[in-house]
């Protein structure tokens, strides 16, 4: 690896904006992105599809050119310093992008020669997640299960020891038990000191970062840690559970003391209008006040911006 | 829920020597929600595709809606409806366009389509886009759209293949709204999903383990059983039991 500047923060943006064409109009993709990730943090980028996400990652990993703004990964910037942020960054993209017909040991040595490496010399880095590959180091990429497949994706984008690692959605589509184990990988690297860029469309994962953004319609709504972000949750929170859903949420709507009303799990999520006392819940309800999860922040930020 | 509108009994699809479905029976009632929950590679893709007519199982029985899913395929597959989160509608065609094409492979009319259509749009609040390129309606719309079209030639079952994947909270609750409307007019529903709250919105969940399944009831019940809080642990609990190591 290549010495970096510690002093600069591993990832900074100013007013990042990114406009793709659509027929005579344009579409924002991107808009004011300010960003700061410290060093050896993981700091995740939380928002649905079309969100922006993709946008934002290719442009912070040299593919794409913002339309306005700057940005530097390592103290290098982004659009003058590309060959150099190549270099020193590991970018998994959502896509799977290794080759499918080279065999799993095959596609380890082919980006390791890439970048002047062995799959030797950063072997510790790897071995965790290598292992669990490791039987099927014969079997063509195309072959792997879609766990296995990230697995080894993250293997090639670790193989040069990156300062920093760009994650675009790694857990998309993986099943519960699956995502679980991956972000246990994460932890593992963050004690190496890489630090994480991730991206995710499930709410529940942000708790496994340190930091994250809320991101919606190309706009960044809100950074903090999760727990301060649960903690500026203002509103009244209660869970209830009547028993017909369609029906308790239809009823819910209706009175004047709820803001908003929606399905929670097994319960229905009531926010209180501000200043709104307790309204008067029907006998056969199951009620009770409740702390507000990641999920219920976002969407509440989803309401804010409308 | 006395009229079964999936039935399957020691349904089994190998692919050579592995076993993908391994003997798995299951009953689902008319206008129930049925959650299909399992890890990835344990079976689910393999044994939705028999149960719409799209792959002959190696053993079992199984009827959909009533046929067979041995010597009736073609009839099941005008009986259901289907949609993914992969591919739900063509990007290249309005929004209306991809109705008209849906409706007319299922047979419907064209002026059927039209009126009907015009309806369905206006309740899901966006007919004034009907002529626009569904590529240029935002994501979220696109899967209610979906969903919507996906049921709109009235089947009495409709596939859900991971449909709120990636979806956006607010939106991904709208659509589980358009679901509960869709079992209230009786519609069975067939889902899968990785999201756990989800599981607790189906009237019933299954649980596919290495191409079995491990468990089977009501949300509240299987939390009872395995002595947990969420739907979350019970599918942990179990998806750990895998053998099989996934290649």
């Amino acid at each position: 690896m290549q010495k970096s500047d510690s002093k600069e923060p591993a990832i900074r943006a100013a007013g990042i904006g990114k406009w793709y064409p659509a027929g005579k109009s344009r579409v924002t993709a991107l808009q004011d992105i300010n960003l700061e990730v410290t060093r050896g943090e993981r700091f995740g980028i939380i928002g649905p599809d079309g969100a922006g996400k993709t946008s934002l990652f290719r442009i912070l990993t040299t593919l794409l050119l913002p339309d306005s703004g700057h940005a530097s990964v390592d103290g290098l910037d982004v659009v003058k310093d590309f060959k150099r942020i190549r270099l020193r960054v590991g970018y998994m993209p959502g896509k799977f992008s290794l080759y499918p017909d080279l065999t799993v040991g095959e596609n380890l040595d082919f980006f390791a020669s890439i970048f002047n490496t062995t799959v030797k010399e950063n072997y510790h880095l790897i071995k965790d997640i290598y292992e669990q590959i490791a039987p099927f180091r014969d079997f063509r990429a195309s072959q792997l299960s879609g766990g296995m497949k990230q697995k080894l994706a993250l293997s090639c984008a670790l193989i040069h020891r990156p300062s920093i690692l760009f994650l675009d959605e790694p857990t998309t589509g993986v099943d519960a038990v699956s995502r679980r184990e991956f972000w246990e990988l994460l932890k593992g690297l963050q004690n190496e000191g890489i630090t994480i860029l991730v991206s995710t469309p499930y709410m529940d994962e942000a708790s496994r970062c340190n930091r994250v953004a809320f991101l919606q319609d190309g706009r960044i709504m809100q950074v903090d840690t999760p727990e301060n972000i649960r903690k500026g949750f203002s509103r009244k929170l209660w869970a209830v559970k009547g028993p017909d859903i369609l029906n308790t949420l239809s009823r819910l709507r209706n009175m004047p003391e709820v803001d908003n009303a929606y399905p929670f799990g097994e319960w229905l999520h009531v926010v209180l209008r501000p200043g709104a006392g307790k309204p008067e819940w029907p006998a056969d309800w199951q009620v009770r006040e409740t702390e507000p999860d990641i999920e219920d922040c976002f969407i509440a930020n989803m309401k804010e911006h409308g | 829920m006395a009229e079964y509108v999936i039935t399957a009994d020691q349904l089994t699809r190998r692919f050579g020597a592995f076993t993908a479905v391994d003997r798995i029976s299951l009953t689902v009632g008319k206008g129930e929600i049925f959650g299909f929950l399992g890890a990835n590679g344990a079976g689910k893709t393999t044994a939705m595709r028999m149960f719409c007519g799209l792959l002959t199982p190696s053993e079992g029985k199984a009827t959909v809606g009533g046929f067979d899913v041995f010597s009736q395929s073609e009839e099941i597959k005008r009986n259901i409806g289907y949609m993914s989160q992969r591919f739900s509608l063509y990007d290249d065609l309005t929004v209306m366009e991809n109705l008209q094409f849906y409706a007319g492979i299922y047979g419907m009319s064209r002026k059927h389509i039209r009126e009907q259509g015009s309806e369905m749009l206006n309740e899901l609040g966006i007919y004034d886009q009907r002529n626009n390129l569904v590529r240029s309606i935002p994501p979220g719309w696109k899967q209610k759209l979906a969903f919507s079209v996906a049921i709109f030639h009235q089947p009495r079952i409709v596939f859900l293949d991971e449909p709120t994947g990636g979806v956006d909270p607010v939106t991904r609750r709208e659509f589980w709204q358009l679901i509960y409307e869709a079992a209230a007019k009786d519609i069975t529903v067939f889902v899968t999903t990785h999201y756990m709250d989800e599981a607790e919105y189906c009237d019933r969940v299954s649980i596919m383990v290495d191409g079995r399944i491990e468990a089977m009831d009501t949300p509240g019940r299987l939390k009872e059983t395995f002595g947990v809080h969420s739907m979350d642990e019970v599918f942990l609990t179990l998806a750990r039991r895998s053998t099989i190591a996934p290649a």
